[in-house]
């Protein structure tokens, strides 16, 4: 079976010369959720942002099958949808409608079909009740959900969650692993949450100094590196 | 100013909410030109332009008592010059500076009392703005209040450890604040680093297609000959030839 | 000073707005480049970062604070086109949004904050920003941006036929000069700050430019808008200025011609007079900002194509 994700010895230097990913080798299988756990300047996010070509380093990067390359990248950023930390920076447009359009109207769709997807991936989320707000109004899990369906607006193949809990209340942190749990995507989580990571990461990936240091079924990462309190 | 009222009211629904943003600038152009351009502004004058404004806020179903008050954010600054001129012996100046300011205020307060920002810079856009400029000012208002929420949390913070902003040599005050400025502005920075590096994860690529295309309906053709013919109607009814 | 809707006459709101709307454009197109640079975004919450500012209160002594007016600031970080740009968000967003200046009356705000203003504060630091002066140029970057800008604002009221004693007119001259200070001092200590934190936040400067050449074209921007302010505080000194070196003989004589008949009552027209002369030192200022603006704007293109 081909990887949806084949990372192949990436290495990355910051503009300042500091080394944040030393030879990362990653691959990521269909229906799987992969926990990137580790301290934070690992380079667990530098890695993820190479895989949407945001940052560009050394080593070979497949995603889909496609070359990470100037021409592939439209393609390569329409499978892969990054959700970020900050759900403020992702949601820029007046309302919500159609900030969750901005993807898809970017993939060339014309206005009425854009807003079709949009309302789509807004009742996938939940979230559809809000299409006319304002993204300044909604609360931290209702951004969240937000910022998702504008990713899954552009129906990617892969999901990548750079710590998707942060500024959520419990129950909106529950309801985001249960909502996330019934997406048929293969999942990649940036996090330090360990119990959000239990419930749907299939196996985990343990960063240290800008490289893997190992991997295996979550418990064992957990308890090799001792992740918890 | 955690949420602004005005944005509040712009997003009610009315006959004139609903007019097309672009007749709204129009109407409010000819409205402030009118005003400008009528000699003497009398109080009778004043009384005819307030009365158009007053008559549009009600149209929207605005709070009258909040627009008033609201307009009246430019009188400390119009007074300043009134009094000038009153003590320079011109009263007529110093009472139509008063008025003028005031009924123009509540001109374009309602405006933007019952236009959503977003159809504003669609229409600022349809009417030739700059392509950057509607753009930066999207931005400018989407971010307006998350900048400042982080500058209020920053100020009760700074506030809270006994604050180097208030005792202390000025020299070292005035470091610290500017400190504080530095910090804030760092985190602007990062924050729009970081929205543009979602836009880019998003398949942007340097243009922003919008989603809707304003249409004009008959009702704005109406209203803007209405408020075009009571704004010229009462110019040239007002001033009074030399 | 953000001049509200109703204090300026109509040819001063309707030239200065005729004077905004090509330099506008002009330092938009400049900075349309901004857009695939991903700038836009940054240029955005700079805007808000500036209202934001406004809340962080600088003492300055015997009991009162000032806070950043911006357009140096803008102009440092961002570069004079894009500050240029942001400044006109910020006027507009404060006219429509905050009552704070009027619509009428933005061209004329615009063109004194944020094409005056924004030159005004770029000049200094671009001429002197890499000699051993540079905290100087920083502090004269700050306090040119406020003092054009208020000294054009207020020749426009003036012009308008607001009316203020001499006396008043050279008080609020001082007060300026005063806020100007406050504002340098805040941009000199701030732009120390930015460059501790970060150093690329900050516009790099010109190493061989020739600071001779910034020294005129500052002093010229200054004595282009005092010299309107007085001008338009003492339109009768100006008048006799003009008789003296006989441009009045020659613009009568110019005049005399086609307009014959009507050649005495136009020199009597007391408001022609005075937007005549505010055009004039308008005009001025204008040309100044946009010669500048053309070479800045080549200068930092060619640098980014090396």
């Amino acid at each position: 079976m081909t990887p949806l994700i084949d990372a192949r010895k990436v290495r990355y230097r910051y503009p300042d010369g500091t080394l944040a990913l030393d030879g990362v080798d990653f691959q990521l299988f269909e229906r799987e959720t992969v926990a990137l756990l580790g301290p934070n300047g690992s380079g667990k996010t530098t890695f993820v942002l190479h895989l949407t070509g945001l940052l560009r380093g050394e080593g070979t990067i497949r995603v889909c099958g496609l070359e990470m390359s100037k021409k592939n990248l439209p393609k390569i950023r329409s499978r892969i949808g990054m959700v970020f930390q900050d759900s403020e920076e992702q949601l820029f447009l007046p309302s919500v409608l159609e900030d969750v359009a901005f993807g898809p109207r970017n993939l060339g769709l014309p206005p009425e079909e854009a807003a079709r997807r949009a309302r789509l991936a807004l009742e996938q989320t939940g979230m559809e009740k809000a299409a006319g707000r304002a993204p300044y109004h909604l609360s931290a899990g209702e951004k969240r959900r937000v910022a998702l369906a504008g990713v899954l607006a552009m129906s990617p193949e892969i999901l990548v969650l750079d710590e998707p809990t942060t500024f959520l209340d419990p129950p909106a942190e529950r309801d985001l692993a249960r909502l996330l749990h019934e997406l048929p995507q293969a999942k990649i989580l940036v996090t330090h949450d360990i119990p959000f990571a239990r419930a749907l990461a299939t196996r985990a990936v343990f960063f240290e100094r800008g490289n893997i240091a190992g991997h295996g079924s979550i418990d064992d990462v957990v308890r090799r590196f001792q992740w918890e309190i | 100013m955690h949420y602004d009222v005005l944005e509040r009211w712009s997003r009610g629904d009315s006959y004139f909410h609903r007019l097309d943003a672009r007749v709204k600038i129009l109407a409010l152009l000819l409205y402030l030109v009118a005003v400008a351009t009528t000699h003497p502004f009398t109080w009778s004058a004043f009384a005819a332009f307030a009365a158009l404004a007053v008559s549009g806020v009600i149209a929207a179903r605005l709070p009258l008592g909040g627009m008033l008050a609201r307009a009246a954010v430019v009188l400390p600054f119009s007074a300043t010059f009134a009094a000038i001129s009153a003590l320079t012996g011109e009263m007529e100046t110093a009472s139509s500076l008063l008025a003028k300011s005031y009924a123009s205020a509540l001109g374009v307060l309602l405006l933007a009392a019952s236009t959503a920002m977003p159809s504003l810079l669609d229409a600022a856009s349809a009417l030739g703005f700059p392509r950057v400029l509607v753009l930066v000012l999207q931005f400018l208002y989407r971010y307006l209040f998350v900048v400042t929420d982080q500058a209020q949390r920053m100020r009760s913070a700074a506030l809270c450890r006994g604050s180097a902003l208030r005792r202390g040599p000025v020299r070292e005050r005035f470091r610290a604040a500017s400190g504080a400025l530095a910090v804030l502005f760092a985190r602007s920075y990062e924050k729009a680093e970081g929205i543009e590096r979602a836009m880019v994860a998003r398949g942007f690529d340097g243009r922003i297609h919008l989603l809707y295309s304003p249409r004009l309906a008959w009702r704005d053709a109406v209203f803007l000959a209405v408020a075009a013919s009571a704004a010229i109607g009462l110019r040239f009814l007002l001033t009074i030839p030399a | 000073m953000h001049i509200p809707d109703g204090f300026l006459s109509t040819p001063v709101w309707a030239c200065a707005g005729a004077a905004s709307v090509p330099g506008v454009a002009y330092f938009a197109r400049r900075s349309r480049a901004a857009l695939e640079d991903g700038q836009v975004p940054l240029m955005g919450v700079m805007g808000a970062f500036v209202f934001a500012a406004q809340m962080i209160n600088f003492p300055v002594g015997v009991g009162t604070s000032g806070h950043l007016v911006g357009g140096a600031l803008l102009a440092i970080t961002l570069g004079p086109a894009a500050a240029c740009v942001v400044m006109t968000a910020i006027l507009t967003v404060q006219a429509l949004l905050f009552q704070d200046g009027g619509v009428l009356a933005l061209g004329a705000n615009v063109f004194n904050m944020a094409i005056a203003g924004v030159v005004a504060g770029y000049l200094p630091y671009h001429y002197w920003g890499a000699t051993r002066h540079r905290g100087l140029a920083v502090f004269c970057a700050g306090f040119l941006s406020v003092f054009v800008s208020a000294c054009l604002a207020m020749s426009q009221l003036l012009l308008s036929g607001v009316p203020m004693p001499p006396a008043v007119a050279m008080l609020s001259l001082a007060l300026f000069a005063a806020s100007a200070a406050m504002e340098g001092g805040i941009t000199l200590a701030v732009v120390g700050a930015l460059e501790r934190l970060n150093p690329r936040w900050v516009q790099g400067t010109e190493r061989n430019a020739r600071s001779g050449v910034g020294v005129i074209l500052v002093t010229a921007l200054l004595l282009a808008s005092v010299g309107a302010l007085l001008a338009s505080a003492l339109p009768d000194g100006l008048e006799r200025l003009a008789e003296n070196v006989g441009i009045a003989g020659q613009a009568k004589a110019l005049l005399a011609s086609p307009f014959a008949d009507y050649e005495a009552r136009f020199l009597q027209v007391e408001w022609l007079r005075k937007a005549v002369a505010g055009i004039l030192g308008l005009g001025v200022v204008y040309a100044a900002c946009l010669g500048f603006g053309k070479i800045a704007a080549r200068r930092s293109g060619a640098a980014r194509s090396v």
